[in-house]
């Protein structure tokens, strides 16, 4: 029998890969495009910022040193120190997706072992591990996150530390989900009979299936975590100035928000930006990767 | 279910225990001493040790523990550090704001998002419909405090319509909803949309207009009760993002609730404090999922209570 | 520098204006209100050590001595008259009679006892008690031996003596602090720890209410001893307004006083309306901020290394940076505290110089350091410009913005923070005597572990300066004394342990409605404002 006889639902629909799946949803073209050029300014930073980040120019400042608004020289205008701000909101694309991907890429794994681990081998170590992921749950996270930063002298690894410490709850929590149901289903139990190690079961049969929901929780992480480190740094303990970040952009310039708002609203926009990029991104994925997945939105 | 109901309070019993001591232990490490804030800059070493007694920082760390914990059984909070005053008192004293402001939120929340939610979903696979999906994106995108900076210069600042931040009366209250509601309006938007897709697909519809009955019946008296149910069983889950949101909106628009008045007390390290709302929020919290656990299986009669 | 001279001088010549007496002829009556962002912390005079309610129990409480409103000068208060003793070690208070508490019961030399007690009782947990460690018996009661103070003696229910374990030239002005203020045994025994919502004194204003979060009332104390003294009936304090908010009401009449001040944002708006000229008000604050250099942590045990620190600094950018609001400083004493020296011309900007001093020191090539600073606006942007002037030089300075407490949990350590900026705590005086600059701060005493002198400076030779300079407490040696502190400062500056920056100075927005000499609404005690000598133009 041919395969369209087997399938036919799909008969007469060529066979798409999910990075062509993918790019034909406008949306996620328009993540991508947000993304890349928050990465590719990230990158070349160096070529494409007029100024040095961190110089305080004199004629940046009016005498009585406020701000300059947009203009020739500074073209989003100058911050409270006389520094240009475009210069900083490209270096600060560095902060942003540094943070995003490393605490993010810290969480997402540390995540996925304390879910594997609770859903697989269940009993006690489930338990347990479930138990305290419930308790991490009932923490307000905001709260959680400035107790533990106010544990230690700020830093950028501090900072991405502090996120991944908060954020791995949600991805233990869905991976812990499908684990469980997995390794319920018969295919495992077959496989247990016919002698197959814990290793090869977790390698070659759990985590492929995993692999989708991973990747979409990790995207859709991302976005988190840039929301986050944003918020630690507009109260002022997050990532630390003269390191350019777009929320302590806001955090350091915020009391002159009335006479220049500009200070706020361009790194404010960034900040959105890139987070509604890996949201669109991470939403497109998931339709792609797992169409009859509803879940949260 | 009664049983159930015993098993999930004793489990919030042991969840907020557990956070007690995660507090503890946290703030218990900060390496900042309450007794030399407290003291001041003219204090001798022997004023700041006799209020390191006074405060008992100088027992074990169990001890210590231990007082806070028998304390709690009796409903007594400690007090704050610098200022004296009982911290039950201060946390009653700010609660009805907050509550006030959460109150706010889910109103503008659900009004929001669920009519971006309707109309999307009415309006399938239309400019509108992108439209409105985009925008619920960049509400789950945006920071608070940019949005509340925002809503503050646009409309305060710059037209007067409403009061630059504070509290008292109905326009007070319309931003600071606003602002901490935008995200849960994004979340509800989507889930309103494909919730009602799925609904609109469903065989009592197509009877419903077969039957002959008109659009906007068929609409808001079938498919949208059925649309909401899930949506009600999350509005407890919101709980806990408002309790982190709260920290931030009530700064941006000086609202004296109880996210003001932690951090605050975290700039000072005033422990009680800083104990005390984060129990208050993590109960809130514990119990906004434990209620929204009970109603789920009313509302779909295919989950079973875990 | 010239300006803050002007500003002091101007306010010495206003404050000359108005004795308590010539207040008779402005007419009594109106009210005021005052806003502020936070919630008063508390209003036990005992605890209560914050510019908020510094000045708020001022004028709810008094104590044996007090100042002339909008000066520094010593005035008698609770007590109508004092002799010292020949050797300055036993100071008798004659009290008035007849002055009532808010509760209605007259004040006696028994409260007075009661109240240094209290004090000086670590079971108060005040952090004022160490103010008055020269009174005899102090020791014990520190220690928690005993309960009552051996040095304080009532001789009968109007007179007070104190004795001295040792010689103190500023014991008067311990008796004007907010500390030394008389409270009512029964009154604290009532509310026990809450005392500090429900205070009860002899001032000229009582608490009337307290909404927690929201507003304060205090209403004219009609009993109050001192004649034509407070002028307003009511005073509102309206707490959780944004200053920006304040603003805004003050120029709309809804409110009198920003009691936070004038935001930044507006200021520059603000003070260049003429139509504000007259309403906003200049004075001095016996303030300094300072850059700490910690003695102890290499390489700043070098002098060099210290010397090329004060001279990098731009001072001028960052005055301008914080739009003007400061000037720069010298030296650690600001210019209107007695012994500074006008002549002193510190260390010049000359970062040439600094780079050659720190090639002396054997740093040509710089070296790697931390600044810690207190990370509420606008101090991590100061923090950010002093780094940039290290880099001039070579220096690389890390920046640890943190919360207050973990500053200066850092500071307290011998070992931890290189650098600290002061601002945000730097020293504001308590009393307006330059002991009060030397001794937790630059003092040996305070060199400790958990101490507050974060510069670890100790230098024996000063500190026995310093105790001699203390026990000058004829008033006949008044010039000398301050001579010898002007001294002492130098000599600390010789030594560089600190990099002096600016002195701040204090703006007040009043409304055009409230009535009052200049010099009260920026008082250099009772900070912010003097409540108590203000009147209000509508009921004239």
């Amino acid at each position: 029998m041919s395969e369209a006889a087997l399938h036919p639902e799909t008969a007469g629909m060529p066979e798409r890969t999910v990075l062509q799946r993918l790019l034909r949803r406008k949306l996620a073209l328009f993540a991508l495009f947000l993304i890349a050029v928050i990465v590719l300014a990230a990158v070349f930073a160096p070529l494409v910022a007029p100024y040095d980040p961190s110089e305080q120019f004199f004629e940046g400042l009016t005498l009585e040193g406020a701000p300059l608004p947009p203009g020739p020289d500074f073209w989003l205008g100058t911050d409270l120190l006389g520094r240009d701000l475009l210069s900083r909101l490209i270096y600060g694309a560095r902060t942003s997706l540094i943070i995003g991907v490393v605490a993010n890429g810290i969480a997402v794994a540390v995540g996925a072992f304390v879910g594997i681990l609770a859903g697989f081998f269940r009993g006690w170590v489930e338990t347990v591990l479930m138990r305290f992921t419930d308790l991490m749950m009932a923490f307000p996270a905001l709260l959680l996150a400035i107790t533990l930063a106010a544990l230690f002298r700020p830093s950028l690894w501090i900072v991405a530390m502090v996120i991944a410490m908060v954020n791995w709850v949600q991805m233990a929590r869905v991976v812990y989900t499908e684990t469980r149901s997995l390794s319920e289903r018969e295919f495992i139990a077959a496989e247990r009979s016919m002698g197959a190690g814990t290793l090869r079961i977790l390698f070659r049969h759990i985590l492929p299936h995993l692999l989708s929901s991973i990747v979409v929780f990790g995207t859709l992480g991302i976005s988190t975590t840039v929301l986050l480190e944003a918020t630690l740094s507009y109260l002022g303990i997050g990532v630390q100035p003269p390191t350019p970040s777009w929320g302590n952009i806001i955090y350091e310039n915020q009391t002159y928000f009335t006479s220049a708002p500009w200070l706020v609203f361009f790194p404010g926009a960034a900040i959105i930006a890139l987070a509604l990029g890996f949201n669109l991104l991470g939403d497109a994925l998931r339709e792609v990767l797992d169409p009859t997945q509803k879940g949260r939105s | 279910m009664g049983s159930y109901i015993l098993r999930r309070i004793l489990q919030s019993l042991l969840i907020l225990l557990g956070i007690s001591f995660l507090t503890f232990v946290l703030l218990y490490l900060i390496p900042a001493d309450p007794a030399r804030q407290i003291a001041g800059r003219s204090a001798t070493a022997q004023t700041v040790e006799n209020i390191r007694e006074q405060l008992g920082l100088n027992l074990p760390f169990y001890q210590q523990y231990f007082r806070y914990l028998t304390g709690l059984l009796q409903g007594d909070l400690g007090r704050s550090y610098l200022q004296k005053t009982e911290v039950g008192a201060l946390i009653v004293s700010r609660l009805p704001a907050t509550l006030l402001l959460m109150l706010g939120a889910i109103v503008c929340e659900l009004i929001i998002g669920l009519t971006m939610g309707i109309v999307a979903a009415l309006r399938r696979n239309t400019a509108a419909d992108t439209s409105l999906m985009v925008l619920s994106f960049v509400g789950v995108s945006s920071p608070q405090f940019v949005i509340g900076i925002l809503l503050l210069y646009i409309f305060a600042v710059q037209l007067g319509w409403f009061p630059i931040g504070g509290y008292g009366t109905f326009q007070h209250m319309v931003l600071p909803s606003l602002t901490l509601g935008f995200l849960g309006a994004g979340w509800y938007s989507r889930m309103m949309r494909s919730s009602m897709i799925d609904v609109l697909r469903q065989d009592f519809i197509r009877t419903a207009r077969a039957k002959g009955l008109k659009r906007t019946q068929v609409l808001f008296g079938h498919a949208l009760p059925n649309a909401l149910l899930p949506i009600i069983a999350m509005i407890g889950i919101d709980i806990g993002l408002f309790m982190s949101g709260i920290v931030v909106v009530e700064s941006v628009f000086g609202w004296p609730g109880i996210g003001q008045l932690a951090w605050q007390a975290i700039q000072r390290v005033d422990i009680p404090i800083i104990m005390g709302v984060t129990l208050v929020s993590a109960f809130a919290i514990v119990l906004g999922n434990f209620i929204a656990d009970l109603i789920a299986p009313f509302i779909d009669p295919r989950i079973k209570l875990r | 520098m010239k300006r803050a001279l002007l500003a002091g001088a101007a306010a010495l010549l206003a404050a000359t204006a108005l004795t308590p007496a010539q207040a008779d002829d402005i007419k009594q009556g109106g009210t005021m209100v005052v806003t502020y962002k936070d919630d008063v912390s508390t209003l036990d005079p005992a605890i209560g050590y914050d510019w908020q309610n510094w000045s708020m129990i001022k004028s709810l409480f008094d104590g044996l001595m007090d100042y002339e409103p909008g000066t520094t000068n010593l005035m008698n208060d609770l007590a109508e008259d004092y002799t010292i003793s020949d050797d300055g070690t036993v100071f008798t208070f004659k009290l008035r009679e007849g002055v009532k508490f808010h509760n209605g019961r007259e004040m006696t030399a028994d409260d007075v006892k009661y109240s240094l007690e209290r004090v000086t009782n670590p079971k108060t947990q005040s952090p004022g008690a160490g103010f008055f460690g020269s009174i005899k018996g102090f020791d014990a009661m520190a220690a928690g031996d005993t309960e009552t103070l051996e040095g304080v003696t009532v001789v009968d229910p109007y007179t007070v003596k104190i004795e001295l374990s040792r010689p103190d030239a500023t014991f008067l002005h311990v008796m004007a602090i907010n500390f030394s203020s008389v409270v009512p045994k029964e009154a604290v025994e009532e509310w026990g720890a809450d005392f500090g919502k429900h205070p009860v004194g002899t001032g000229a204003y009582s608490l009337d209410e307290w909404t927690l979060g929201q507003r304060l009332v205090f209403n004219r104390n009609e009993d109050y001893w001192r004649a034509g003294v407070p002028k307003l009936d009511q005073i509102t304090f309206e707490v959780g307004q944004e200053p920006i908010v304040a603003l805004l009401r003050l120029q709309r009449g809804e409110a009198d006083i920003p009691g936070d001040g004038i935001p930044p944002a507006k200021f520059l708006e603000v003070t260049k309306d003429p139509q504000y000229k007259d309403l906003i008000i200049e004075g001095g604050q016996l303030h300094t901020g300072y850059v700490t250099m910690n003695v102890k942590m290499p390489p700043f045990d070098k002098l060099e290394v210290r010397k090329a620190v004060n001279m990098a600094i731009n001072k001028d950018r960052i005055v301008r940076i914080i739009n003007g609001r400061a000037v720069p400083a010298n030296q650690p004493l600001p210019p209107t505290m007695p012994g500074y020296d006008n002549n002193y011309t510190g260390y010049p900007y000359d970062p040439d110089g600094a780079k050659e001093l720190l090639a002396e020191a054997g740093l040509a090539d710089g070296f790697q350091t931390e600044l810690y600073v207190y990370n509420t606006d606008p101090n991590p942007r100061i923090a950010q410009s002093i780094q940039a002037d290290l880099a001039a030089i070579g220096i690389k300075a890390e920046i640890k913005a943190l919360a207050q407490a973990n500053v200066i949990a850092a500071g307290g350590e011998p070992d931890q923070a290189p650098m600290i900026w002061s601002g945000g705590m730097a020293w504001i005086a308590d009393f307006p005597d330059p002991s009060n600059f030397y001794g937790p701060i630059l003092g040996c005493a305070g060199a400790v572990k958990g101490g507050w002198n974060w510069s670890w400076y100790c230098n024996e030779e000063l500190d026995k300066q310093a105790t001699a300079a203390d026990s000058m407490t004829d008033p006949a040696q008044k010039a000398e004394r301050e001579e010898a502190w002007r001294k002492i400062f130098i000599s600390v500056m010789d030594d560089a342990a600190w990099a002096p920056v600016f002195h701040e100075q204090r703006f007040t927005m009043r409304s055009e409605r409230l009535g009052g000499p200049d010099a009260i609404f920026v008082d250099p005690v009772h900070i912010p404002v003097n409540y108590d000598y203000v009147w209000a133009k509508d009921v004239q």
